[in-house]
C-alpha cells in the first residue's frame, strides 16, 4: 500500500512498539503532526526542544527501551544538540525525528534550514538524512537498530518536507541490514578463562562497575558473581544500582567524590576487573597512578573503549551479560579454598578503611544540610523510587547520599554533566512508569535551565516532585573556587533567584518550602502525598561542601576529607 | 611513527565527513588522505597516511572501525604494500634550467605535461621516497607550485582491502 512519508513514520514508530513520543512542532513537521493527531501514540508537548530529547532519555534509562523524540528543522533541531550530546557520552539509545526542509532547497540557506547531520555527527551514534522516501522505512529500522545494539547510543533522522509528504510502497522490514556494523556480544572463552584464573589467585580484588553493566541488563549476574567470589565492589557515577548500595560488597562510589574506602580499595587491589566501564579521568583521577598494583582486566561491548587511556592485561570485548554468564558458569564450584584468609585479610582492610572515614555531615540544628535531605528523601520513600538529578553539588549528594538497591532507578548525566536535564528526564521516566514515585533532586541553578518543563508537567498530569537544593549557589563551581580560587567567588552567587513556591504556583504545580530542618520531613511527606507534580524548595546551607573530594588530575589517595 | 591505513567505506552521503571529523574531533593527525570508489561502485577506499604511538594506532583503527559506514580498516605493514602517490611540479624554466629540468624528469621517469614561456610542469609518480627525492632536487631549480594527490597504497599479493 502506498503511504504518505509521514505515515510511514507513525506506521514504523508503532512497529517499533513506541508509545510515547516527546516532541515540539513547526513548519516541515506539520504533516506528521496531521498524523499524529489521531494517531495510537500519545505525544508529549514539551516547552523546549532540549527538553524533549532530555525526556526520551530520561524514558529510555528508567525502561530500557528506546526513547523517541520529534522536533522541527532549523531552531528545532539546534535546540537538540545538547540533549543529544549528552545521551551519546552516557551510551542512551533514543531516536530523534527532525524536521528538514525540502531537498531541493537543502544548502540554500532556506528558511529554517540547519545542517543539523553536520552539526550532530560528533554526538549520535550514527545520523541520516533521508533523501527519498522510498528508503524512509528501512532508515528508521536502522535507526532503532542502531540506537539499541551494541554500545547503545542516540540516532538522528532527518527528514526533509518533500520526503515527508512524498509517498511511497510501505513494507517495514524485519531486520536491519548493516555491513559495517557487528556488535561483538559474545566475550571470547579464552579471555574469560583467563580473567577467572586471574581473578581466582587475586589476594586483593575487586569489581569495579560503570553504566555499561546496567544497559546490558547484567545487574542480576553481577550481584552473583559478586556475592559467589566475594569480590568487593565500588561503582561509577553511572553505574549506581548494577549492585545494591545496601550490600555489605558494596563499597559505594569511586573517583573524584568517592568514598574513603573505595579509593583506597581501587588504589591497594591486586585485581581490577572493570565491568562496562571507562576509565573516565572523573574515576581515575591522576592516571598513572590508577590501580597501580592492579592487574587490570576489562570487560566492555566498545572495543574502544578498551586501552583507551589505561593499560589493559585482559581485555574481554562482549557484553557484558554474556560475559557474566560466562564467568558465573565457570566460578560456580571453581572456588578454591585458600582464597578465604586472603580475602579475610581484604576485607578486613576494607572495613578498617570504612571505619577510618565514614560519609558523614553534621546536621545540627538550625540551617538544613542538604545532605539531611537526600537522606530524608530515601528514608521517606523507602528508597523505592526513580531519581533523577542535575549536576553540580545536588548530583554528588545525591549520589553519595541516596542508596540505590536497583538498576534503572537513577538518573544522571555522567559523562557531558549537563544541568537542566535532571527535570526533563524526570518527566520522561515518568511517562514510562506513570504510578512510580519520580523525584528530580536539584540545584537552584540547574532548575531554571528548564524550568518551563513545569507546564508540561502539569498539562500531562506527570506528578514529578523536584527538590531544589536551594544554596544560592553555582555551588559546585564556588566550592572550587573556595578550594582552588582564595574563595574568590566571581559570578557564582546568584543574587537573584526566584520564589520557587510562587513559581510552583504560576505553573499550577504545588510549591512548598523548607527552611528548618524539623520541617524537611513534613515537606516531603506532604510532597509524596501529593497526587501532582511539586517543588519543594529546600533552604540549606550556602557554602556546604561535597566531600571526599580527590582535587583534579590528583591520585585517588591524595582525597580531601573534610 | 607513520602508518599507511587503508579503510574501505560504503560510498554513502557524508562518510568522508565522518572519517574527517573523527580524525579532527579525537586530534589525531591526517597527513594524507585519498580516496575514490573501488571495482564495485557502491564501495570507495580511502589510504590514510597518519601518525601515532602504538596506543594511538590501535585507537585510530579501532575508531574508524566503529563507524557504521566502514567495513574494512588495514594496517598497511612496512614492506607487505605497494604505494604510489603522484606530483605535478611547476618549475621556473629559464635557458639555463630547462636541460636540468628535462635530466631530472628523465632521471625519475617523469615527464613534462605542459610547457608555458617561463615554466614547465613535471609530473612524477611513486613511493614516498621517490617523490621526496624529486621534490628536493627540483627545489634548487625554483619550484613555484607543487600539487600532490596523496597516497594510494595497495597490500602486495592476495590479500585485498577491497575485497
Ligand atoms: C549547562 C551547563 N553549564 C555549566 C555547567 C558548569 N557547572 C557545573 S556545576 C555548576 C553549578 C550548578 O549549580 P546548581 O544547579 O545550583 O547546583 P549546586 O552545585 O549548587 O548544587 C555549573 C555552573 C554545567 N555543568 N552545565
Ligand atoms: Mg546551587
Amino acid at each position: 500500500m502506498e503511504l504518505t512519508g509521514a505515515e510511514i513514520l507513525v506506521e514504523s514508530l508503532k512497529k517499533e512498539g513506541v508509545n510515547t513520543l516527546f516532541g515540539y512542532p513547526g513548519g516541515v513537521v506539520l504533516n506528521v503532526y496531521d498524523v499524529l493527531y489521531d494517531a495510537d501514540i500519545r505525544h508529549v508537548l514539551v516547552r523546549h526542544e532540549q527538553a524533549a530529547v532530555h525526556a526520551a532519555d530520561g524514558f529510555a534509562r528508567a525502561s530500557g527501551d528506546v526513547g523517541v523524540a520529534l522536533v522541527t528543522s532549523g531552531p528545532g533541531a539546534t535546540n537538540t544538540v545538547t540533549g543529544l550530546a549528552t545521551a551519546y557520552m552516557d551510551s542512551i539509545p533514543l531516536v530523534l525525528f527532525t524536521g528538514q526542509v525540502p531537498t531541493g532547497l537543502i544548502g540554500n540557506d532556506a528558511f529554517q534550514e540547519a545542517d543539523i547531520v553536520g552539526i550532530t555527527r560528533p554526538c549520535t551514534k550514527h545520523n541520516y538524512l533521508v533523501k527519498d522516501v522510498r528508503d524512509l522505512a528501512r532508515t528508521i529500522k536502522e535507526a532503532f537498530y542502531l540506537a539499541r545494539s551494541g554500545r547503545p547510543g542516540p540516532v538522528l533522522v532527518d527528514l526533509p518536507k518533500d520526503v515527508v509528504v512524498g509517498k511511497a510502497e510501505y513494507a517495514y522490514p524485519d531486520a536491519a541490514k548493516l555491513r559495517g556494523y557487528n556488535p561483538t556480544y559474545e566475550g571470547h572463552l579464552g579471555q574469560v578463562k583467563k580473567a577467572l584464573k586471574a581473578i581466582l589467585a587475586a589476594e586483593r580484588p575487586l569489581l569495579y562497575v560503570g553504566g555499561g553493566a546496567i544497559l546490558s541488563g547484567a545487574a542480576g549476574e553481577l550481584t552473583e558473581l559478586a556475592r559467589v567470589l566475594k569480590l568487593p565492589v565500588t561503582t561509577t557515577l553511572m553505574g549506581l544500582g548494577a549492585f545494591p548500595g545496601s550490600d555489605p560488597l558494596c563499597l559505594g562510589m569511586l573517583g573524584m567524590h568517592g568514598t574513603y574506602r573505595a579509593n583506597m580499595a581501587v588504589s591497594h587491589c591486586d585485581v581490577l576487573v572493570a565491568i562496562g566501564a571507562r576509565f573516565d579521568d572523573r574515576v581515575t583521577g591522576k592516571i598513572d597512578e590508577f590501580a597501580p598494583h592492579a592487574t587490570v582486566i576489562h570487560v566492555d561491548i566498545d572495543p574502544t573503549s578498551i586501552s583507551k587511556n589505561v593499560r589493559v592485561d585482559i581485555p574481554i570485548v562482549g557484553d557484558v551479560r554474556n560475559v557474566l554468564r560466562k564467568l558465573l558458569g565457570l566460578a560456580n564450584g571453581a572456588d578454591p579454598a585458600e582464597r578465604d584468609a586472603h580475602l579475610a585479610e581484604w576485607h578486613g582492610q576494607i572495613a578498617a578503611w570504612r571505619e577510618t572515614h565514614k560519609m558523614d555531615y553534621d546536621q545540627g540544628r538550625d540551617v538544613i544540610k542538604p545532605q539531611y535531605v537526600v537522606e530524608q528523601l530515601w528514608e521517606a520513600t523507602g528508597g523505592d523510587c526513580i531519581v533523577s538529578t542535575e549536576v553540580g553539588q545536588n548530583q554528588m549528594w545525591a549520589a553519595q547520599y541516596f542508596t540505590f538497591d536497583r538498576p534503572r532507578r537513577w538518573l544522571t548525566s555522567g559523562g557531558l554533566g549537563t544541568m537542566g536535564y535532571g527535570f526533563p528526564a524526570a518527566l520522561g521516566a515518568q511517562a514510562a512508569f506513570p504510578d512510580a514515585v519520580v523525584i528530580d533532586i536539584a540545584g537552584d541553578g540547574s532548575i531554571q535551565m528548564n524550568i518551563q518543563e513545569l507546564a508540561t508537567a502539569v498539562q500531562y498530569a506527570l506528578p514529578v516532585k523536584v527538590a531544589v537544593l536551594n544554596n544560592g549557589f553555582l555551588g559546585m563551581v564556588r566550592q572550587w573556587q573556595e578550594l582552588f580560587y582564595d574563595r574568590r567567588y566571581s559570578h557564582t552567587r546568584m543574587d537573584v533567584a526566584p520564589d520557587f513556591v510562587k513559581l510552583a504556583d504560576a505553573y499550577g504545580a504545588l510549591g512548598l518550602r523548607a527552611t528548618r530542618p524539623d520541617e524537611v520531613r513534613p515537606v516531603i511527606d506532604q510532597a509524596l502525598a501529593h497526587p501532582g507534580p511539586v517543588m519543594m524548595d529546600f533552604r540549606v546551607a550556602p557554602e556546604e561542601g561535597v566531600y571526599p573530594m580527590v582535587p583534579a588530575g590528583a591520585p585517588l589517595t591524595k582525597m580531601l576529607l573534610v | 611513527m607513520k602508518h599507511t591505513i587503508s579503510v574501505l567505506v560504503e560510498n554513502e552521503f557524508g562518510v568522508l565527513a565522518r572519517v574527517a571529523g573523527l580524525f579532527s574531533g579525537r586530534g589525531f593527525n591526517i597527513d594524507s588522505l585519498s580516496v575514490a570508489e573501488t571495482q564495485d561502485p557502491d564501495l570507495s577506499l580511502m589510504t590514510i597516511v597518519t601518525r601515532g604511538d602504538d596506543q594511538i594506532m590501535e585507537q585510530i583503527i579501532k575508531q574508524l572501525h566503529k563507524l557504521v559506514n566502514v567495513l574494512k580498516v588495514t594496517d598497511l605493514q612496512e614492506g607487505a604494500y605497494l604505494d604510489r602517490e603522484m606530483v605535478l611540479i611547476k618549475v621556473n624554466a629559464t635557458d639555463e634550467t630547462k636541460p636540468e629540468i628535462l635530466r631530472l624528469a628523465e632521471i625519475f621517469r617523469g615527464k613534462v605535461v605542459d610547457v608555458s614561456p617561463k615554466t614547465y610542469t613535471v609530473e612524477v609518480s611513486g613511493p614516498e621516497d621517490k617523490i621526496r627525492a624529486v621534490l628536493e632536487l627540483f627545489h634548487p631549480l625554483g619550484v613555484r607550485e607543487v600539487v600532490r594527490t596523496g597516497k594510494v597504497a595497495m597490500p602486495r599479493g592476495l590479500q585485498t582491502p577491497g575485497g
